[in-house]
């Protein structure tokens, strides 16, 4: 990109040089922090996305240097791209923030309110923006839609209820895979994510859509409740994979793989690999590589101190790393003598029980102390 | 420094007089307090026949709620056990089968739920923290025990009877609690 080609784009009176064609989105994020408008459907790893969540509304009181004269409505950033001397407003504007609180409550119009079972509570885009944006009451008085249950096969759960229609797994099956099933079916309120014909979503890079999906829409079925995320110790790896990057974020219990997912930056999209590609990983390493053997375990992942995974990790690193003075280690071998062994009284985080090993989420019977569930 | 307050005394070193070393009125002063609680109201509470009204604010041993239909209301969404100051809350959750609509409110419910009432500080922050009205601190206490085992409180120690199958026994608990 030639220098001429720079435009000057002001955004919450910070000014920015930016390439052409460079949506305000984008150029807010260069900013960074609070300047970045929220986006619950853009994704910029996928091509086309944008232009349907509405979050991310922006007011813009100088159209460029030629023409001055303000944008006269809101515009979506995600999708319209700057002018040389462009003025943006986000958080400054009155009007933008009115506007994004009306949006989180039609969003939250249909959403049920079961954070407290979904498994994608404390990393969910959409907690967070109505934490953010959103008001604590709702008006809406009427029963949200339901829909008949959709099966997407061994590794994807879908909730439909839980849907934004934020077309972002529609682009990713289009985007990397050969072939799309799902789509969104019918229109209006009653329109839906599902697979025509009831069929699994089994192309081997169709996992991405659970990464992507910015609410509990598309859940992973490996690990479905089978413990929150913010109890879990969320680690970078990598492995040698003849398919994908293999660079992911392993969440762990001790030492046993719970999950395995992409690493995602701070706007919540998949990072890209030091090739500068985006980081999709495989359905072999997403669902079937439950095991610490099958990783080359690089460390622990850097969590933001505001995130409430970053619960109990203390300081950084601090809390991720095992120690090596043990008392067995600094006592010349002997072991201490224990009051009580918890595992003895405790049916909770059974030793013998390895969760990360069950196919699907686990049910009563497995955690009788009698049935030893090994893989 | 200048006292703050006039109460402070100067202390009279000068010698007591005879009446003052003989002690007798003094000693008469202080038989007389002695005295004059015999007629004052018992504050002791004679315990295991006579108890005393807890506070209503008081907060107690932990109960698992269950709706009117005896369906348990936890979900195992985890709140308490992060909101937990001491740690002191484990679980673990599962999916509810189809025939176990009857026992469990939500499609997730909590299959092993502990309370380490060794750790537990009884602040009452799970009670806050949980958004399905499940636990709730009672105004009882944990009981005694000889040993630590006695203490890692499970589900069956914790959930209220079933208003359902076990009515009596659900009515017996609130009547000893209130």
């Amino acid at each position: 990109m030639s220098e001429q080609n720079l435009f000057k784009v002001t955004i919450d009176n910070i000014t920015i040089d930016v390439p052409a064609g460079t949506t305000v989105l984008q150029a807010a994020r260069l900013i960074g922090g609070q300047v970045a408008p929220p986006a619950m459907c853009f994704y910029s790893k996928l091509e086309g996305s944008g232009g349907k969540c509405r979050t991310c509304l922006v007011e813009v009181s100088k159209g460029s240097e030629k023409d001055p004269r303000p944008m006269p409505k809101l515009v979506a950033s995600c999708r319209t791209t700057v002018m040389d001397g462009m003025e943006v407003k986000n958080i400054t504007s009155e009007k933008v923030l009115d506007a994004r609180a009306g949006v989180v409550e039609f969003l939250l119009l249909n959403h049920p309110l079961d954070c407290p079972i979904c498994d994608q509570a404390g990393e969910c885009h959409l907690q967070d923006l109505s934490f953010e944006h959103g008001k604590a009451e709702t008006r809406y008085e009427f029963q949200r839609r339901t829909f008949e249950k959709h099966d997407l096969g061994k590794n994807i759960q879908l909730h439909m209820t839980r849907c934004i229609l934020c077309y972002r797994c529609v682009f990713t099956a289009d985007q990397l895979t050969n072939k799309r099933v799902h789509g969104i079916l019918d229109r209006g309120d009653h329109a839906e994510i599902a697979t025509h014909i009831e069929k699994s979503l089994d192309n081997e890079f169709i996992g991405n859509v659970i990464d992507v999906c910015p609410v509990g829409a598309l859940t992973d079925k490996t690990f479905r409740f089978k413990n929150r995320v913010w109890f879990l110790k969320p680690m970078d790896a990598h492995r040698d994979c003849p398919t994908c990057s293999g660079r992911v974020t392993l969440w762990n219990r001790g030492d046993e793989v719970y999950r395995v997912t992409a690493r995602k930056d701070q706007w919540g999209e998949i990072e890209d690999t030091p090739d500068g590609k985006p980081g999709w990983i495989c359905n072999t390493c997403r669902f079937d590589k439950k095991a610490t053997s099958d990783w080359t375990i690089e460390g622990p992942r850097e969590i933001s101190r505001q995130s409430v995974i970053a619960q109990g990790h203390y300081a950084g690193n601090i809390g991720t790393t095992k120690p090596n003075e043990t008392f067995k280690a600094v006592n010349d071998g002997r072991t201490p003598h224990l009051l009580m062994d918890i595992h003895d009284e405790s049916e909770v985080n059974q030793p013998n029980i390895h969760l990360g090993q069950i196919q699907g989420p686990s049910h009563g019977d497995t955690f009788n102390t009698n049935n030893t569930h090994k893989a | 420094m200048q006292p703050l307050t006039n109460k402070a005394q100067a202390v009279s070193r000068a010698p007591m007089t005879f009446w003052e070393r003989l002690y007798l009125i003094n000693i008469i002063k202080g038989m007389f307090i002695t005295f004059s609680h015999m007629f004052k109201k018992q504050p002791t509470t004679r315990y295991p026949e006579e108890k005393r009204a807890f506070s209503p604010v008081f907060r107690g041993l932990h109960v698992l709620n269950r709706d009117e239909e005896g369906r348990e209301r936890c979900t195992a969404c985890g709140l308490c056990a992060v909101a937990c100051p001491a740690e002191a809350i484990t679980m673990e959750a599962a999916e509810r089968e189809t025939g176990e609509e009857h026992l469990y409110r939500e499609e997730k419910y909590a299959a092993k739920y502990e309370i380490n009432m060794l750790r537990c500080i009884f602040c009452g922050l799970c009670e806050e923290a949980c958004p399905k009205d499940a636990i709730y601190l009672s105004e009882t206490f944990a009981p005694a025990n000889y040993t630590r085992k006695g203490f890692i409180y499970g589900k069956p120690d914790l959930l209220i009877p079933n208003p359902k199958t076990e009515a009596s026994d659900l009515a017996l608990a609130r009547g000893v609690e209130a």
